[in-house]
C-alpha cells in the first residue's frame, strides 16, 4: 500500500433502483499509481459502481473523493476534464468516424477552439489540431501499436482492436485515473496478454493510476496491486491479490463452497472465472 | 492510377484538400462558376441561384440531421424566420443587405437553439414531431401576426443592394448568393476538422460515451441546432431578396420534407452530400420538365400526359436511392474517384 493519500476515495456508497440494492455501503480506496482491480461474480454491482464513479448514477447515500474533490454530484463532463476517464464493457466507439477521430475525441475537453475558430479553421484551431494531431500519433498511436489502422473506420476493425482504440481514446484524455471496464472480455490469449502489457506500461511509463473490473482471475492476479471483491453490492473482501484468493467468503462467493484448493486450482490454470 | 500521397507534416495531413489533382479540380469548378454566367441564359441562372439557396439550407440541415443526429422537419420555417427577418428589415430600417442577411442568420439561430430545447430529452422520431410542431407555430405566427408580417398577403422585399449595386435579376443576384454558397460550405466542412465538428458527430454515434468524453450534450445539440438555423436563416434572406415576395405560404411544411430528402439522397453525414443532394433534389424536376418540353412535339398530349408522369419518375429515384444506395450520391462520387485511383489495376 502506498503512503500516498489516495487518489480516489469510495465511501459507504449505496445505490439503489426502487426496492432493489445495487450497492450498500462500498468503501474502499484507490492509492496513486497503483493497479485495482474490482473482482465479483455476475450482477454483484461492479459495473453500477463504475457508473458512480464515472457520473451516471448517483449514489443516494455516501460520498466518491478524487483527488480531494467531492464529485459525488458532478456531471460526467466535468469529471472528464479533471482527469476521469474510462472504457466500456460493451465498447462505446464512435461507429461512423476514423480511429483517428475517435482517439481525437478523447482530447475534446481539454480543446479551446471556439465555433468561430472552428469555422474559419484559422490561428487557434489550426495551431491546436495540428499540435494535437502529433502528439496523438508519437504518444498515443505508437505506443498502443496501432498505426497501420489509424485511417480506417471503427466500424470496419476486429474485436480485439476495437478495444485497444477505446484504450488509446482514454488515454488521449490525459486521465490521472483510468478506469477499465472488463478490458480482456472476449479477448483471445495472445490478445490478453498484449492487453496485460499496455495496462502495465500505462501505469509505469504514464503513471496513470488504474481501476479495472476483469472476470479473467488470471490476469487480475498478475498484474493488480490490489484487489476489492464484491457480491450482491457489498465488499467482502479487500486486499493483496495472494490474500483474497485465501479469504473463505471469496472462495464461497465464486465456488459456492470453501474449497481453497479448487479456487487456487482455477487460478494457476489461467481459467476465466 | 495514384500510388500514394506522400505528406511531409501533420498540417499537410490535415489539409481540407490533401493532393494536387484535388486542388487543380477545385480551381477548374471555381472557374467554371465564375464564367458560367457569361455562357448561360436567364432560366439556367435562376436555376443556378436557386440551387445555391438549396445547398446553403441543405448543409445546414445536414449539420443537425446528417452529423449530430438530430432529425429535423422545421428547415423550411426557419428560413422563412430568416426570410420574414430580412423582409422586416428592409421595409422598416432599410438596413444595408449583407447586415440583413447576417442579421437573419443570428435571429434564426436563436430561434432555432429555442427550438433545439427538447432535444436533451426527446430523440428520434419524437424529435421530429417536436421539430413539425415548432414549425407550424412559426407559420401561424408568420399568417397572424398581422403587424408585422402583413398577415397572408405577405411583404414585397425591395432588391438587394451590395456597395451601390442593385442586385435583381438572377444574373446580378448570381454574384451575392453563389459567394455565400461557397463560403458556408467551406465554414462547414472546417466545423467538421475540429473538436466541435467531432463532439457533434459523437453524439450522433453514442451519446453516453461522449458525455464521459467530456462533451456537454444539451450545449452542443443547441449549439447544432443554433448552427443549423444560422445556414437555414440565410438561405431564407437570400430567398427573400431572390423572390423578392415573402408570404406565409412561402415555406409551406413540405419544403422541410424536401431538404430532409436532399440530405438523405445526397448522403448524411457528408459535406459533399449535403451538396449533391440539394442540386439533385433541385435539377431533376427541372431536367424532368425539360424532358417533357423536348417530346412535346413528338407526343401533341405531352404535357397533359407526361407532367404528372414527372411527379411520379421523381418520387421513383428518391425510392430508387434509399433501397439501391443509401448512403446517397456522395458515396457513388466516392467510389468513382476510387476507380480511377485504382485504374487499371483494379475494376
Amino acid at each position: 500500500m502506498s503512503i500516498h493519500a489516495p487518489l480516489l476515495c469510495v465511501d459507504a456508497v449505496s445505490l439503489s433502483f426502487g426496492g432493489l440494492k445495487a450497492l450498500s455501503g462500498v468503501t474502499f480506496d484507490v492509492a496513486p499509481n497503483s493497479i485495482t482491480a474490482v473482482i465479483g461474480p455476475n450482477g454483484a454491482g461492479k459495473t453500477s459502481l463504475f457508473n458512480c464513479i464515472s457520473g451516471f448514477y448517483t449514489p443516494q447515500q455516501g460520498a466518491i473523493r478524487f483527488a480531494g474533490e467531492d464529485i459525488t454530484k458532478t456531471h460526467p463532463p466535468h469529471r472528464a476534464k479533471i482527469g476521469l476517464a474510462r472504457t466500456f464493457q460493451n465498447i462505446a466507439l464512435f461507429r461512423g468516424m476514423t480511429v483517428l477521430d475517435n482517439i481525437k475525441l478523447g482530447r475534446h475537453a481539454h480543446m479551446r477552439t471556439n465555433l468561430l475558430d472552428a469555422l474559419l479553421y484559422w490561428g487557434r484551431a489550426q495551431k491546436e489540431e495540428v499540435e494535437l494531431r502529433a502528439e496523438i500519433e508519437e504518444r498515443v498511436i505508437d505506443f498502443l501499436e496501432i498505426n497501420h489502422i489509424r485511417n480506417q473506420p471503427v466500424a470496419s476493425l476486429a474485436y480485439g482492436l476495437r478495444k485497444r482504440v477505446e484504450l488509446a481514446r482514454a488515454l488521449a484524455m490525459r486521465p490521472k485515473i483510468l478506469m477499465l471496464d472488463e478490458p480482456v472480455a472476449g479477448m483471445n490469449r495472445e490478445e490478453t496478454e498484449d492487453m496485460a502489457r499496455f495496462i502495465l506500461d500505462v501505469k509505469e511509463e504514464w503513471g496513470v493510476t488504474i481501476l479495472m473490473v476483469e472476470h479473467d482471475m488470471g490476469m487480475v492476479m498478475d498484474i493488480s496491486d490490489h484487489v476489492v471483491v464484491l457480491n450482491f453490492g457489498t465488499v467482502i473482501a479487500r486486499g493483496l491479490p495472494g490474500e483474497v484468493t485465501q479469504n473463505p467468503d471469496v472462495i464461497r462467493a465464486y465456488l459456492g463452497g470453501t474449497d481453497v484448493e479448487a479456487l487456487q486450482r482455477r487460478i494457476q490454470g489461467r481459467e476465466a472465472a | 492510377m495514384r500510388i500514394g500521397t506522400l505528406k511531409e507534416t501533420y498540417a499537410a495531413d490535415e489539409a481540407l484538400f490533401d493532393t494536387r489533382t484535388q486542388r487543380i479540380w477545385l480551381a477548374l469548378f471555381f472557374l467554371g462558376l465564375v464564367l458560367f454566367p457569361f455562357t448561360v441564359g436567364e432560366y439556367w441562372l435562376y436555376i443556378a441561384c436557386l440551387v445555391a439557396i438549396h445547398v446553403i439550407s441543405t448543409t445546414g440541415l445536414n449539420i443537425l440531421t446528417g452529423f449530430t443526429g438530430l432529425v429535423s422537419l422545421g428547415q423550411a420555417a426557419f428560413m422563412g424566420v430568416g426570410a420574414y427577418t430580412v423582409a422586416v428589415l428592409e421595409a422598416r430600417l432599410g438596413t444595408p443587405t449583407l447586415l440583413n442577411i447576417l442579421v437573419a442568420g443570428f435571429v434564426t439561430a436563436g430561434v432555432g437553439a429555442l427550438v433545439g430545447l427538447p432535444s436533451l430529452r426527446v430523440k428520434g422520431l419524437y424529435l421530429a414531431m417536436a421539430t413539425i410542431a415548432a414549425s407550424f407555430i412559426l407559420h401561424f405566427i408568420f399568417a397572424n401576426w398581422n403587424s408585422v408580417t402583413h398577415g397572408v398577403s405577405g411583404i414585397n422585399v425591395p432588391p438587394a443592394e451590395v456597395l451601390g449595386f442593385e442586385m435583381a435579376r438572377p444574373v446580378q443576384l448570381y454574384w451575392l448568393i453563389v459567394p455565400f454558397a461557397i463560403v458556408m460550405v467551406l465554414a462547414a466542412s472546417n466545423l467538421f476538422r475540429t473538436r466541435i465538428g467531432r463532439a457533434f458527430i459523437a453524439i450522433r454515434d453514442r451519446d453516453i460515451s461522449a458525455e464521459v468524453l467530456g462533451i456537454p450534450l444539451l450545449r452542443y445539440k443547441l449549439m447544432s441546432f443554433a448552427l443549423s438555423s444560422f445556414y437555414a436563416g440565410v438561405a431564407g434572406g437570400l430567398w427573400a431578396y431572390f423572390f423578392r415576395v415573402v408570404t406565409p405560404e412561402s415555406f409551406p411544411f413540405v419544403y422541410s420534407i424536401f431538404f430532409l430528402a436532399a440530405v438523405i439522397v445526397g448522403g448524411m453525414g457528408t459535406i459533399l452530400g449535403g451538396i449533391l443532394g440539394a442540386v439533385f433534389m433541385t435539377l431533376v424536376p427541372e431536367v424532368l420538365k425539360l424532358a417533357v418540353g423536348v417530346l412535346s412535339p413528338v407526343l401533341p398530349d405531352a404535357v397533359a400526359i407526361l407532367s404528372p408522369v414527372r411527379t411520379i419518375v421523381f418520387g421513383a429515384l428518391i425510392v430508387g436511392f434509399l433501397v439501391f444506395e443509401p448512403h446517397g450520391l456522395a458515396e457513388i462520387w466516392r467510389r468513382t474517384r476510387r476507380f480511377f485511383h485504382l485504374w487499371p489495376f483494379k475494376t
